[in-house]
């Protein structure tokens, strides 16, 4: 009797420990989320989204690094994309089982999940070093070696979870495989796809690390990708570690934005996901 | 042959129709030139693929490669003593790596002390106690965690937590732990707030959706036969996940820890902001630190003179060695359970 009664104060404690233990990890998203509206809500004003980053003391806005994060971006994906999909493709289609694919399988996903730091050094001996000076371009090639991961991993998984039968029906009208690839399998994996990219969005729009050598920061508008590019991450790590309060408040908004459009997006990626595996 | 068949079926079918005459075959095209085109393409697309897979790889190279070509100076100026030396003075230009390997060490630690226990419990209660309809969006909202980007955990920890650490938390440790022998020390100093304990928690909180989603994932792939067959001789809940399901799964659990401790150790911006940046090795956890890649962050754009930068970029291939070793290891475990789930 009193064996079982041990027992079952175990399965309390060890059951009430793991309750806390969730309710202790939503806190925090709770009190990261709360304290990121409470700070940032303030600062929102249309100001924001129309006047450059100010020198302290005088007021502005995030214009220039919103621009320069939302170029940057776009070209490090656009970038990335296809040259991602284009090796998941390869794994996934032509040598699923080949030597090829089992180191690139290996090597990518320790990419996935390298210290993005070490990309911006990468950049940086590779580009802004034999340039000479820090720029946009190597920036958005910085944010293209880390989109390239996670578009990888998704399309072959994707791609492998497309049905053979698929596959055979249009070998046998005829198709080549590339045919049958641009027309029958990435239309099936399209969604899975799409997810992907928006995930390799959502990764990339928060980086700090590799645009820090890489673009570095611009006071003013800038449309010059080969010159320094403001970024609202490397705006928000200045201006939160500087001593001047409009600064961190700016910094406190930039955070806002940058937390917002990542978990939009990421929500979304997750919407769609379901819905492709539900069909 | 085929192509013969083809058109006597298509000629059939227009006979039986016959509403309207055949089309003119004059613009029918040459089928042989077509069958050339596509095999041309599928060769195209074939080796572009192929291609792409092999830049993928040259990438990779392209990081180890540049981090040894650039870090060729403070190698050849320091030599291993790199590894040994504390003193860190942009001035002299003596450098060390003691201070950051130490700092990127213990704070991953941390991290781990914390995030271990607290990611497998949420996993367990996602799988065995979470009631059906919670269980999806509980693991969302554990997994946007992971999504935040790590500058939003820099600016929270900065602050939100360590303000709230130096006032009501680490002084009640201090004074706590004063009179115990170990803990006194690991537990000294005044309370800044920021330090290495802060930077362990912040680190903590940041890899933990990675180790509970890769161990809710393990523990799926435990046969229910077998979990059903332990309640089915009396065994509790706990029971059931200690001598069972966590057995069971213990190297792929072990996978996932590693993962986190991969994420833990690279991790740069939220780091960066709540370390404190000194270049020294102190027993007390409380004591502000650094770590590698928070060095990097910090001090690179400042860097004058080839040989700081070689220094620092000599340090980022220590930390991609580190956590090259880590995440190969984690990856390899990880294979051998999804074979074990795929077999």
């Amino acid at each position: 009797m009193s064996i079982s009664a041990s027992r079952r104060r175990t399965n309390a404690l060890a059951t009430t420990l793991c309750w806390t233990g969730t309710v202790f990890g939503l806190a925090w998203l709770v009190l990261i989320l709360g304290a990121l509206i409470y700070e940032g809500a303030r600062g929102l004003t249309p100001a924001v989204f129309t006047e450059m980053t100010p020198p302290p003391g005088a007021t502005g806005g995030l214009l220039n690094a919103i621009a320069g994060s939302l170029v940057m971006t776009t070209i490090g994906v656009l970038l990335g994309t296809p040259l991602g999909m284009l090796a998941g493709t390869y794994m996934a289609e032509y040598g699923r089982y080949s030597k090829l694919s089992m180191v690139v399988r290996f090597i990518n996903d320790i990419l996935l999940s390298a210290p993005s730091i070490v990309v911006g050094l990468f950049v940086y001996t590779v580009v802004v070093a034999r340039v000479g000076h820090f720029s946009g371009i190597a920036g958005a090639l910085a944010l293209a070696v880390l989109v390239v991961p996670v578009v990888v991993r998704t399309t072959e998984d994707m791609l492998l979870l497309v049905p053979s039968p698929l596959r055979e029906a249009a070998a046998a009208l005829g198709l080549p495989r590339s045919h049958m690839l641009l027309r029958v399998a990435y239309r099936a994996a399209k969604s899975g796809i799409i997810t992907g990219v928006l995930l390799a969005i959502a990764r990339v729009s928060g980086e700090t690390a590799p645009l820090l050598f890489t673009s570095l920061n611009n006071q003013f508008w800038s449309t010059d990708l080969n010159a320094p590019v403001s970024s609202l991450p490397v705006v928000i790590f200045q201006f939160a570690l500087s001593p001047y309060k409009d600064w961190q408040q700016l910094a406190w908004t930039g955070a806002l934005l940058v937390t917002l459009a990542v978990l939009l997006l990421s929500i979304t990626a997750r919407a769609l996901s379901s819905q492709g595996k539900q069909q | 042959m085929e192509a013969g068949f083809t058109r006597q079926t298509r000629d059939n079918s227009v006979s039986d129709l016959a509403i309207v005459e055949a089309p003119p075959r004059a613009a029918e095209v040459d089928r042989g030139k077509v069958l050339g085109r596509m095999a041309l393409f599928d060769f195209f697309f074939h080796n572009l693929t192929r291609a792409a897979a092999v830049l993928v790889l040259l990438i990779l190279g392209g990081v180890i490669f540049s981090l040894i070509y650039g870090s060729l100076p403070a190698i050849q100026a320091f030599g291993l003593g790199f590894l040994t030396t504390e003193s860190w003075n942009p001035v002299t230009e003596k450098f060390g790596a003691v201070a950051p390997i130490y700092g990127t060490l213990v704070t991953s630690a941390i991290a781990m002390v914390i995030a271990v226990p607290l990611g497998l419990g949420i996993a367990i209660f996602l799988t065995e106690l979470c009631p059906h309809a919670l269980r999806r969006p509980i693991g969302v909202a554990i997994e946007l965690l992971a999504g935040i980007p790590s500058i939003i955990y820099g600016i929270w920890g900065l602050f939100v937590l360590a303000p709230f650490l130096q006032q009501h938390v680490q002084p009640a440790l201090i004074s706590f732990t004063g009179d115990i022998p170990v803990l006194s020390s690991l537990f000294a100093g005044p309370p800044y707030g920021i330090g290495m304990l802060t930077a362990g928690f912040i680190l903590a909180i940041m890899v933990l959706p990675f180790i509970t989603s890769i161990s809710r994932d393990v523990f799926d792939t435990v046969p229910p036969m077998l979990k059903e067959a332990a309640s089915g001789i009396g065994c509790t809940t706990w029971e059931v996940m200690r001598y069972v399901v966590i057995p069971y799964t213990r190297v792929g659990v072990i996978g996932g820890v590693m993962l986190g401790l991969g994420r833990a150790l690279g991790e740069t911006m939220a780091v960066t902001f709540v370390i404190g940046n000194a270049h020294k090795v102190s027993s007390s956890l409380l004591a502000p630190g650094t770590t590698i890649s928070a060095t990097i962050a910090n001090e690179f754009t400042e860097a004058v003179g080839d040989l700081y930068t070689s220094a620092l970029i000599e340090l980022g291939l220590i930390l991609f060695v580190i956590t090259f070793f880590v995440l190969a290891a984690a990856r390899f475990m990880l294979m051998r359970i999804e074979q074990k789930s795929g077999a």
